[in-house]
């Protein structure tokens, strides 16, 4: 927590010092009166979560810490379904943070994609605080209860920021945040081999957050801003140097390595497998996504759109290019690995680095009907994994064990949550009827306006890969026999089942009416193409 | 390390000039170089001394670790607590302003409570730091 303080302090040194000295006057809005509930609202979605942190953290009894993290959870979800109703209703939110309006102080910017983004996270971060009660009660010891449901609000909280802040420093805080609370979350596995995961990805974290400060240290070496909105007018100019050039570099392999982009997800199976269950339900569902978001966000609003993707690079190959063949690369090289694991939690984190794919194989293509597939495949990818994630959780509570072997007979034993498993399980094949079908249909008629025949076939060719990796743990529940000697396995809790349910029928339901997040992505995609150029 | 009484006898004419320095830094932040960051390390570097030289017993006595716990929870408490006051007497997060009559008043007293708050946790969190390591068994 010291360093996530001093990185919190260089960054009101470094932005607002540099506004007292420069624009005092000018800068500071004269304080009109702003109410709580209505002009504050995006201030609250991060410090509903911050504020319960260390609260939380003071509770000694695990329940009392539950109640307080699981009751901020749901006020956050409030919060920023608040936030997205008044984006979809009346257009873009800039809220300026210590009434230090922008470009000089932090600005929170809200436009649909943003609210889009912090409903799918709060809302994937209260579910997982609901599900989280059974589930730490058997996976982490009773001391240390409190202290993990702060560190869950904590990384909420900043992947909440990243989401929200118009400031690219600002974003840099906020990943930092949630990254050092997800390396100490990620090291309280219940193995040991959680802490060589956990210090993996450490590692490789830490290099991806410094290749991202060293890119806008660059950016803001040439523009002398860091607000999003003032750079998309300062950069244009300084397009042609090196030192953007280098920027743009840097922030593309930074933000890829937390994003788990092929061939730089080495740290994720590792994390994902070793992780206590809700954490990697969680994350899974949250942190690779809001990576993608903010690429995307420096790529279209930062950088000026498609024009960057489509411009011609060394050999001939643009970025957009790049992106797509490392996209399809990854899903390819990622699903065949996936065939191979014979343990549930492995073999669903590298199905995660495949469908990372898909989400920037939309990007690249550089389209608004790819974007827009990319983004739609965002939400829809975060609820099939979460679901998969949290039923794997239950198989877990039970039997203490994600391996093959411990699916074994789980069908027969534990129906309820098996049955949600499957239809996720098809959900992630893409199965029509499900949210999966929409994001893969929307894919294959983005790479098939461009006459990519090749980028279609390897698409419908790795939902076959899909299938076979998602029929071997089906296999394993349903086919195989119950092993006899073992100890009686029965259902797992309610307090479990009704979380995953709840996931498992949104699959279905934005499978069969997807009009709700297809409309926000279409307007996002919109304004990010307007926006940029 | 009853033998190192040089070393004794330094630290303890050291200690109270580093914990007076630190506050110095603290409290002078708003004027010049210094904040809630780095009279933290400095007040827990005091603290680190005394444990190196007198053993992590003692020094426990005087700062148990869950009350170092409950302060490094306080500090974050108290920091995003001013933001909290700010915007229920009508402000915008951490807007210091609203906090007195005079704008440039509530500018000082903001930015002294927030620096206390990351002052509080910074010395909370590097003494914790130290003294966990410092606890653990081979």
């Amino acid at each position: 927590m010291s360093q996530l303080l001093k990185v919190a302090e260089a960054a009101a040194h470094g932005v607002t010092e540099s506004a007292t000295h420069t624009a005092q006057h000018a800068a500071h809005a004269a304080t009109p009166s702003l109410s709580l509930l209505g002009d504050n609202l995006p201030a609250l979605a991060i410090v509903v979560p911050l504020l319960a942190a260390p609260l939380v953290a003071l509770m000694i009894r695990p329940a009392l810490a539950w109640s307080l993290a699981a009751l901020a959870g749901l006020t956050t979800l409030a919060v920023t379904g608040g936030l997205l109703a008044r984006v979809l209703d009346s257009g873009p939110i800039v809220y300026a943070v210590g009434g230090w309006a922008g470009p000089w102080g932090i600005e929170y910017r809200i436009d649909t994609l943003s609210a889009g983004m912090l409903v799918l996270v709060a809302g994937i971060g209260a579910v997982s605080l609901l599900y989280a009660r059974a589930s730490v009660a058997r996976e982490i010891p009773p001391a240390r209860a409190s202290l993990f449901y702060s560190l869950m609000l904590l990384c909420l909280t900043g992947l909440l920021g990243m989401c929200i802040s118009g400031d690219v420093f600002n974003v840099f805080v906020f990943l930092e945040i949630s990254s050092l609370s997800s390396y100490a979350l990620i090291g309280l596995g219940s193995t040991r081999r959680a802490f060589t995961a956990a210090f993996n990805y450490l590692i490789l974290g830490t290099i991806g957050a410094t290749f991202y400060v060293i890119g806008i240290g660059l950016l803001y070496m040439m523009t002398g801003s860091l607000n999003m909105a003032d750079l998309a007018t300062l950069v244009p100019a300084q397009m042609d140097t090196t030192t953007v050039q280098m920027a743009i570099a840097f922030l593309a392999v930074g933000l890829s390595l937390k994003a788990a982009l092929f061939p730089l997800h080495l740290w994720l199976p590792n994390a994902y497998a070793y992780a206590p269950s809700v954490v990697t339900a969680f994350l899974a569902a949250t942190a690779t996504k809001v990576s993608i978001y903010v690429l995307v966000r420096f790529v279209f609003t930062v950088f000026g759109g498609t024009g960057l993707l489509v411009l011609e690079g060394p050999l001939g190959l643009s970025a957009g290019t790049l992106i797509c063949v490392l996209a399809l690369a990854g899903v390819v090289v990622a699903s065949l690995s996936a065939i191979y694991q014979e343990d549930a939690k492995r073999l669903l984190a590298y199905s995660s680095v495949a469908q990372v794919g898909y989400m920037l194989l939309g990007v690249g293509l550089a389209s608004p009907a790819g974007l827009s597939a990319g983004l739609i495949h965002v939400f829809n990818h975060a609820l099939i994994k979460f679901a998969l994630f949290l039923a794997v959780g239950a198989v877990v509570w039970r039997t203490g064990s994600a391996h093959m072997a411990a699916l074994a007979g789980a069908g027969k034993r534990m129906p309820w949550t098996m049955a949600a498993f499957v239809i996720a399980g098809l959900s992630l094949i893409g199965v029509p009827g499900t949210v999966g079908f929409v994001s893969k249909w929307m894919l294959l008629q983005a790479a098939l306006a461009q006459q990519l025949w090749l980028v279609a076939g390897l698409i419908l060719f790795t939902s076959l890969l899909a299938v076979v990796y998602v029929w071997k743990m089906i296999e394993a529940a349903y086919f195989r026999p119950v092993p006899e000697g073992g100890p009686e396995i029965a259902e797992a809790p309610l307090s479990l089942r009704l979380p995953l349910w709840l996931v498992a029928l949104a699959c279905i339901y934005f499978g069969l009416d997807a009009s709700g997040p297809v409309g926000i992505a279409e307007t996002a995609t919109r304004t990010l193409l307007e926006g940029g150029a | 390390m009853k033998r190192h009484s040089i070393l004794r006898v330094t630290a303890k004419f050291f200690i109270p000039p580093i914990m007076l320095f630190a506050l110095y830094v603290q409290f002078h932040g708003d004027f010049g170089p210094g904040g809630g960051f780095q009279a933290g390390v400095i007040f827990a570097a005091a603290v680190i001394l005394y444990a190196l030289l007198f053993g992590r017993a003692r020094t426990e006595k005087v700062l148990p670790l869950p009350v170092l716990r409950a302060l490094a929870a306080s500090g974050v408490l108290l920091y995003a607590g001013v933001g909290v006051v700010d915007m229920l007497l009508g402000g915008a997060f951490l807007d210091y302003s609203v906090m007195a009559h005079d704008p440039h008043h509530g500018q000082h007293y903001g930015i002294l409570l927030v620096e206390l708050g990351v002052g509080m946790t910074v010395f909370a969190i590097m003494s914790l730091i130290f003294l966990s390591f410092a606890g653990r068994k081979r």
